[in-house]
């Protein structure tokens, strides 16, 4: 875990001063309100539909204890007592006083945190794989580079005020993508060259939102050493030529698309031989001093193999063996595994957890897994170092929190978004819709048969719940003031075969009520359909939509 | 008249004049769009010569020009519009200007110490912003992690 040093804790500090300070004079009434929105945008502040709303960054998803603690501590001191887990790797209170935010600005730098650009027109916290470091086959840790990262774009002078926000994500497997990064203004896939050198792909001008759209592939093999001064390219150009006329038509995609890839990425070659070998080219001692930021944690020399006590509980509980199955991942080190605390019991709204909750997973933490966690865009907790010996006692510990709901990649698994319930900008509620979906597909041997399935929901075409990349997306629509649910399929992030796709729409928008028997009707076609070892993504490609829709609005035609 | 600092918030008086038409004063220092400098700036050899880029003219239309100009100004016209940072780093970084570069338009105290960071150190600050704080606003942070105009090492090669 990356340690700030004085200097970084100095930059932290300043900006939580410099934000009471302009708190003071806005409400003074010396910054009009329209001046006042995007700083405190850029300090993570939101003003949402009951309240305020601060989005705390947790940079590439890392936190330890130490933080979560503090989290906690934040929910019940200035907030309600419980937080929301975003699809961003961030972490959002709905009720902070506006007043009080430089405050709490101010608790989170005790504890190396902020919320510095999680909101606004410029660049985002900068995303990754949820098992970065410790998942088998990466080519390189992406955490270190997701850090050098994080200190370029922090108060980028140039670039605090683009065309529109702009998000970063980094992925290390090449056989799979947890980080979305084709949904992103800008993906990057660690790479070695046959040199064995390691570098970057560069994908330009995906994204979500109105327009989804798969980035483009602009650099084959970027040296790590230019990584920077490429960025500063890439961003250069955008500032300068993307649409600043219509905020729908701003995103750096609707640019890549209107000037093509080939001269977008001709126009990004000019710009980088200027700043190319400049002084912002990363240097080896600057890695290597990041780097040892991210080395393994003392891990205990382990058979590999399941101890006989997990076996032997697996065959007498059930439970157990579905939460093993579900619910923890394969490690790198032999004898450990990653264990997902999930955050989607049903009844309560997905990616949401209480003080006491964060309070448990942090202790849990301290006590399995190196007081280390992360926060993955599923919108839940994982404990990624924990002795697979260890299994039986933090089931227990993490049914007695509410943890251990073991669905984790399977249809209750979803993403979601706050919704119309909290967000200003939603056109519908998305909370309960996944709560009735939870409710209707409540059969854990049901869910397992169906296998991986993402399906992601949001409240509105910011697709903040990632529906476009569902293998089932809901996408909440305003029609004449009443709420309606487009339904697409056929997404996918990339986590499976890193293939990414966005999801086709099946046909009209439904009402809420319908929207479980519609999903139904979708997994009736799949389970008919599927050929041994197929997921739900598998056969929608083979297929295709067609034999979806006719099911999906049989009775419509009747 | 608006309020004209300095990089060090202090005021200063390095009037130019902005002329509307082509009816250009035979005196005094001028301050030009592009159209007006590249119509006359044969007649103008010897005057002291500002050109203001709009904020969708690139500093590279003036570029061969820069020898003759004593300032060249970088229009903000709404203070969210942020293609002026990249054009008065392109001055300074790619061209090598070294004169004046001055923020006009929407400019406000807040933005006022990323623009020095990109290389403005003139400010001709909105009416109503309080000039007696742009000591501070210039001042918000000590440190920074990239490489800039006022400061082209980015930390990573200043750190001990």
């Amino acid at each position: 875990m990356y340690q700030y040093d004085e200097i970084d804790q100095k930059i932290v500090d300043e900006r939580v001063e410099q934000y009471r300070d302009q708190t003071n004079r806005y409400l003074a009434g010396e910054i009009p309100e329209a001046e006042f929105l995007p700083i405190r945008l850029q300090n993570g502040l939101y003003v949402q539909r009951h309240a305020p709303m601060l989005r705390v960054a947790v940079p590439y998803g890392m936190l330890t204890s130490e933080r979560l603690y503090k989290l906690a501590d934040i929910a019940d001191d200035y907030d309600k007592g419980y937080v929301h887990f975003s699809t961003r790797q961030n972490v959002q209170y709905n009720w902070p006083e506006l007043e009080q935010v430089p405050d709490i600005l101010a608790e989170l730098a005790t504890v190396q945190m902020h919320a510095i650009q999680t909101s606004g027109n410029c660049i985002r916290n900068t995303t990754t794989d949820e098992f970065a470091g410790i998942a088998k086959g990466e080519v390189a840790d992406p955490r270190p580079w997701c850090e050098i990262i994080r200190q370029w774009s922090t108060f980028h002078p140039e670039f605090a005020y683009l065309p529109r926000k702009f998000k970063i994500a980094v992925n290390s497997r090449t056989d799979l993508d947890r980080a979305a990064i084709a949904v992103h203004d800008i993906g990057l896939q660690l790479v070695k060259n046959d040199a064995g050198e390691l570098g970057f792909k560069v994908f330009v001008g995906g994204g979500m939102g109105r327009t989804p759209i798969i980035g483009s592939l602009v650099n084959e093999f970027l040296p790590w050493q230019h990584l920077l001064t490429y960025l500063d390219a890439v961003l250069r150009v955008y500032n300068l030529n993307g649409r600043r006329d219509n905020k729908y038509k701003a995103r750096i995609k609707i640019l890549v698309k209107a000037l093509g890839t080939e001269a977008f990425a001709e126009k990004v070659a000019e710009e980088w031989a200027h700043l190319k070998d400049g002084p912002g080219t990363l240097t080896q001692d600057e890695v290597d001093r990041v780097s040892k930021f991210f080395i393994d944690p003392a891990y205990e020399q382990l058979a590999d193999e399941e101890p006989a006590a997990v076996t032997a509980l697996r065959q007498e509980k059930a439970g157990f063996d579905r939460w093993v199955t579900r619910n923890t991942m394969d490690h790198r080190v032999p004898g450990y595994c990653a264990v997902t605390l999930s955050l989607k019991k049903v009844g309560v709204a997905p990616g949401d957890a209480t003080s006491a909750q964060m309070r448990a997973a942090a202790k849990l933490a301290e006590e399995f897994s190196f007081a280390e966690l992360r926060v993955s865009h599923y919108q839940n907790i994982i404990l990624t170092d924990v002795k697979k010996s260890d299994l039986p006692a933090l089931w227990e510990a993490a049914k007695a929190n509410g943890f251990a709901t073991p669905t984790v990649g399977t249809l209750a698994d979803m993403i979601c978004c706050p919704g119309g319930d909290f967000c200003a900008l939603a056109n519908a509620r998305s909370i309960p819709v996944a709560e009735a979906i939870q409710a209707k597909f409540d059969d854990m041997d049901y869910l397992y048969d169906l296998g991986d399935l993402d399906l992601n929901i949001s409240g509105c075409m910011n697709a903040c719940g990632h529906h476009h990349v569902g293998n089932i997306g809901i996408l909440g629509v305003d029609k004449k003031g009443r709420e309606f649910y487009q339904v697409t399929i056929g997404g996918e992030s990339g986590g499976v075969n890193n293939e990414p796709s966005i999801g086709k729409i099946i046909g009209p928008s439904f009402e809420a009520e319908e929207i479980p028997n519609v999903i139904e009707k979708l997994l009736n076609v799949f389970v008919a359909q599927r050929h041994e070892g197929e997921l739900f993504i598998d056969v929608v490609r083979r297929i295709g939509v067609q034999p979806f829709k006719e099911a999906a609005y049989a009775d419509a035609d009747q | 008249m608006p309020t004209l600092i300095n990089n060090l918030g202090e005021l200063t008086n390095e009037q130019f004049v902005r002329v509307d038409g082509n009816e250009l004063p035979s005196e005094g220092n001028l301050l030009l769009s592009v159209e007006q400098w590249q119509a006359n700036r044969e007649q103008l050899s010897g005057r002291t010569i500002g050109v203001w880029l709009k904020s969708d003219e690139f500093a590279e239309q003036i570029a061969a020009d820069l020898e003759k100009l004593a300032l060249v100004a970088i229009e903000f016209p709404k203070f969210a519009d942020g293609r002026g940072y990249s054009t008065a780093r392109l001055l300074r970084e790619r061209y090598q200007f070294a004169g004046p570069v001055r923020a006009i338009g929407d400019v406000l105290l807040d933005q006022l110490q990323y623009m020095h960071r990109c290389g403005f150190d003139q400010f001709e600050l909105r009416d109503d912003q309080k000039v007696e704080n742009a000591v501070k606003t210039l001042n918000y942070f000590s440190e920074a992690y990239q490489t800039s105009v006022e400061r082209p090492d980015p930390l990573f090669r200043r750190r001990a």
